[in-house]
């Protein structure tokens, strides 16, 4: 019989587990910290960072007691250094580069400082940018993930007018609907957008959708320049039999619903689980759902530890959250008793040429859910017409170091994007740098 | 183990570190535990004339720290000691009985007249003190009275107070000197010349710590207003290391036995004044900072480097670095050295490169064949000691003698003969060599 029930642990249970992962530094600890950075030249972990913060300028700016110089010095080359502070993996970027791992393995904790000094932005509502000068220019912006609102508040600093074009209820994108809930508490992901959308000359028009409530023809007839950051669309499958059965689920879908439920115990967890994938999803959704009460996770990837795309970082702290990670192992095919009830796996190897192939050798797990996280397809379906003049691989579209696709007019960042690494902080840079060549674009257009 | 028995001015102590007189020392309570704790010897918190001095009773001291709060300089506004003088002799005398090998020094601020001296010195040394030490250094509050640093910065006046107490003690005298003038030389020389048997030095230094950066006053005040305060701790060792070296090597002043103070925390420091000519050291600040048990350290540290140097006696090192002082101008210019950096133990962190690039020769590389790689460009390295400054690793850069071939940077062959300025072409006034 399946086991599958909501509140497996009290109420105290999942507050607990799902509190501040990384609890923010008190002043003595911020203190303490940023007196290790050695204020590198030319510093590596600068270097190291997508959005080119300048991280021993800010880390500077704390040890001095200017706290909001600190944030403005993060915010103005991102604007989600709120965000990026809890959700970057600092361990294979800044921190990684940081010279104290030479010295002595221990890097400055970067991501913790940046939350430091960018927390109270946010708390007391300081606002560190104003809006330019009206260009009378309107630029359209589809989505409202970490890219469309980068570049729609670099837009705005720049003084033109931008219009969001959300799909969903609320903004944010992944921020809102895709992390994990213990990484960003306390709605920081709304609290965030907010504040980013309060520099003024940005409107968001939330619940539309490209393709469905209008047409990208008629987003360049009406504006002088389009911004596509609508990231991904539907999800891989597994390709095995009974893939549509109950209790076989898909992992966004499923955090989606664990980050917007008001109350996280009223979910259904399995006893057994078994999540199938080796990216973050797959991390994220095997501890969440860990921390929802289910007794046995295994998270079940066809490759080895190397060739995960969730980072070393990332795996041991599922490990360590009581998640099994299986490696060398793919679905054969589901179990069934009227709904899923197991999964049987073949093992894999690779050959002296490179390919994946199974080595006939099978095992299996008892499951009352199967999550598959196995990436997510691309979407560009939604680009209508103009999906021909619009230069695609492997779906996604392809920019120029400007992020301006293939028509003079249109940019495009984010997940969207051919090349995308899928994180954050990315995003925003793409968001930052494709407004810059939009200013300059209008500009050269009057 | 290396003895650290000391003996200055004949007056015996287990180990060479003494309490500085300051709050420490201000009454047999502090005293006994610094010499349950070990501590060698304790200066009196400096007595004066009844009736007692009054203090403040607000914030007496101020502190630059580091960001970890680490106290490097430290300031106070404490006059001398605010209770009646029978109540510290009467102390003084049951603690000298009690630690009969413990130094005792008493600390004597008095107005400048002999009678007063000729009054007080006997009754003080009757307490069975094995010293007197004159307290012409307090730079505030007594000085505006005409005490402390208002005497020590006249050389007449001190050689006047030290005949007066000389005259009228049978025991030691110990003159303690400010360091706020412009030449330690004449001071020490008048102290000498008054009859005393040694110098103990320095004071502390006339400082205003910072402002408070709400009320843009002064900070430390009292109701608002402060005073500048005498500055000490760690950041002021320089200073009193050159005025000790500057007594112990001109020749007018050498024969003088000194007493080192200022910023002393660990031995090491200890070792700096010692090598540089002082016989004994006192220590205030870092047991104001830490109590009284780094005295552990001080005595365990000095005894286990005496003992790696093989030295046998804290009396061995003293006055080891007096020799290799000297004025700039007979420095030898035709030594060269070079920056090296280690490439094993460089994290990269580029210190050495930016500060040399911006402020300095542009004599260190940021990027070799494309890999961000630090190395000395020696055509331009002048051997400077910047980058070595800089250098977060301990031992990474290190400054290497060229003893042979040619100076790359000035294109002249290595002369492994000394030629300082006084007889370089450039110099005006050279002596001619022969």
């Amino acid at each position: 019989m399946p086991d599958v029930k909501p509140r497996r642990l009290s109420d105290a249970e999942i507050a607990e587990n799902f509190s501040d992962m990384h609890p923010p530094l008190s002043r003595a600890e911020a203190l303490i910290e940023a007196d290790r950075c050695y204020f590198c030249y030319d510093a590596p972990c600068t270097e190291a960072c997508p959005t080119d913060i300048d991280i021993p300028g800010f880390i500077q700016k704390i040890r001095s007691d200017n706290i909001n110089g600190a944030a403005h010095t993060i915010l103005r080359e991102n604007i989600m250094g709120g965000m990026c502070a809890r959700v970057c993996p600092t361990e294979i970027l800044c921190e990684e580069a940081c010279v104290r791992m030479t010295h002595e393995e221990k890097p400055v904790r970067i991501g913790l400082l940046q939350r430091h000094a960018t927390d109270p932005v946010f708390e007391e509502d300081v606002q560190l940018f104003t809006r330019g000068r009206e260009t009378g220019k309107n630029v359209a912006v589809v989505g409202s993930g970490p890219a469309g609102l980068s570049c729609a508040h670099r837009l705005s600093m720049l003084g033109h007018n931008v219009v969001i074009l959300n799909r969903d209820d609320k903004p944010g994108g992944l921020n809102e609907y895709g992390i994990a809930a213990y990484k960003t508490v306390n709605d920081f992901a709304q609290r965030e957008a907010e504040w980013i959308l309060s520099i003024g000359g940005i409107e968001l028009r939330s619940g539309v959708a490209l393709g469905d409530d209008f047409s990208l023809e008629q987003l360049r007839e009406e504006y002088d320049a389009v911004f596509l950051a609508f990231g991904l669309g539907g999800t891989n499958r597994l390709n095995v039999a009974n893939e549509d059965i109950d209790g076989v689920l898909n992992a966004v879908d499923y955090i989606s619903q664990l980050r917007q439920a008001d109350d996280k115990g009223d979910l259904p967890v399995g006893r057994n689980v078994v999540v199938i994938g080796g990216g973050m999803t797959a991390i994220d959704i095997a501890v969440q759902t860990k921390r929802l009460g289910s007794e046995r996770v295994d998270i079940v990837y066809r490759r080895g530890p190397e060739q995960m795309g969730a980072s070393q970082y990332e795996q041991e702290f599922a490990q360590t959250s009581g998640v099994h990670i299986q490696h060398w192992s793919q679905p054969k095919r589901l179990l069934v008793e009227d709904r899923v009830s197991g999964v049987e796996f073949e093992r894999t190897t690779i050959d002296a040429d490179g390919t994946l192939r199974s080595t006939g050798e099978t095992w299996s797990l008892n499951a009352d859910i199967v999550f598959k996280a196995v990436g997510q397809t691309a979407n560009t379906h939604i680009l209508g017409k103009l999906a021909k003049e619009l230069r695609q691989q492997n779906g996604k579209l392809v920019v120029d170091d400007n992020r301006m696709t293939t028509l003079p007019d249109i940019w495009a960042g984010g997940d969207c994007i051919y090349g995308h690494d899928d994180l954050t902080v990315t995003a925003v840079q793409d968001g930052k740098i494709a407004a810059k060549a939009i200013d300059r674009y209008l500009a050269a257009g009057d | 183990m290396a003895d650290l028995a000391s003996e200055f001015l004949g007056i015996k102590s287990p180990n060479p570190f003494w309490l500085a007189s300051a709050p420490p020392t201000d009454k047999a309570y502090n005293v006994n535990r610094a010499f349950e704790a070990g501590w060698g010897g304790a200066v009196w918190k400096t007595l004066g004339e009844d009736p007692p001095i009054v203090n403040v009773s607000g914030p007496r001291y101020g502190a630059l720290h580091s960001n970890e709060r680490r106290v490097i300089g430290f300031n106070n506004i404490e006059l001398i000691t605010d209770r009646p003088l029978q109540v510290n002799l009467d102390e003084m005398r049951q603690v000298k009985r009690d630690w009969p090998d413990r130094a005792l020094v008493a600390s004597v601020m008095l107005p400048m007249n002999e009678p007063t001296w000729a009054k007080y010195v006997p009754m003080i040394e009757d307490t069975g003190a094995d010293a007197f030490e004159l307290n012409f250094g307090c730079p505030h509050g007594m000085s505006e009275r005409g005490m402390g640093a208002a005497v020590g910065q006249v050389p007449e006046y001190i050689q006047m107070a030290a005949e007066w107490c000389k005259k009228h003690a049978t025991i030691p005298v110990i003159v303690k000197l400010t360091p706020n003038v412009t030449n330690i030389l004449p001071p020490a020389r008048a102290a000498w010349e008054g009859g005393a048997d040694g110098v103990s030095l320095i004071n502390t230094i006339n400082s205003i710590m910072r402002v408070d950066y709400d009320s843009l006053t002064m900070y430390p005040a009292t109701d608002g207003m402060g005073s500048h305060g005498g500055y000490c701790g760690s950041a002021v060792k320089p200073i009193a290391l050159h005025m000790v070296a500057e007594i112990a090597r001109h020749a007018e002043t050498s024969r003088i036995p000194i007493s080192g103070i200022g910023g002393i925390g660990d031995w090491r420091d200890a070792v700096d004044f010692i090598a540089l000519g002082a016989s004994n050291v006192q220590v205030c600040t870092a047991a104001m900072i830490y109590g009284f048990k780094i005295i552990d350290d001080l005595t365990d540290g000095l005894s286990n480097f005496l003992d790696d140097k093989g030295i046998s006696s804290v009396d061995g090192l003293v006055g080891k670095a007096v020799q290799s002082v000297t004025d700039w101008q007979y420095l030898n210019l035709n030594h060269v050295e070079k920056a090296v950096i280690d490439q094993e133990l460089c994290i990269k962190c580029g210190r050495c490169h930016i500060v040399c690039e911006d402020t300095s020769h542009q004599a260190i590389t940021h990027t070799v064949n494309g890999e961000r790689r630090f190395e000395v460009i020696d055509e331009e390295c002048v051997g400077c000691n910047l980058c070595v400054s800089v250098c977060p690793v301990d031992g990474c850069i290190t400054m290497q003698p060229l003893t042979s071939g040619v100076d790359p940077r000035t294109g002249q062959a290595i002369d492994s003969n000394k030629a300082d300025w006084t007889t370089h072409p450039n110099n005006p006034m050279r002596k001619e060599t022969s």
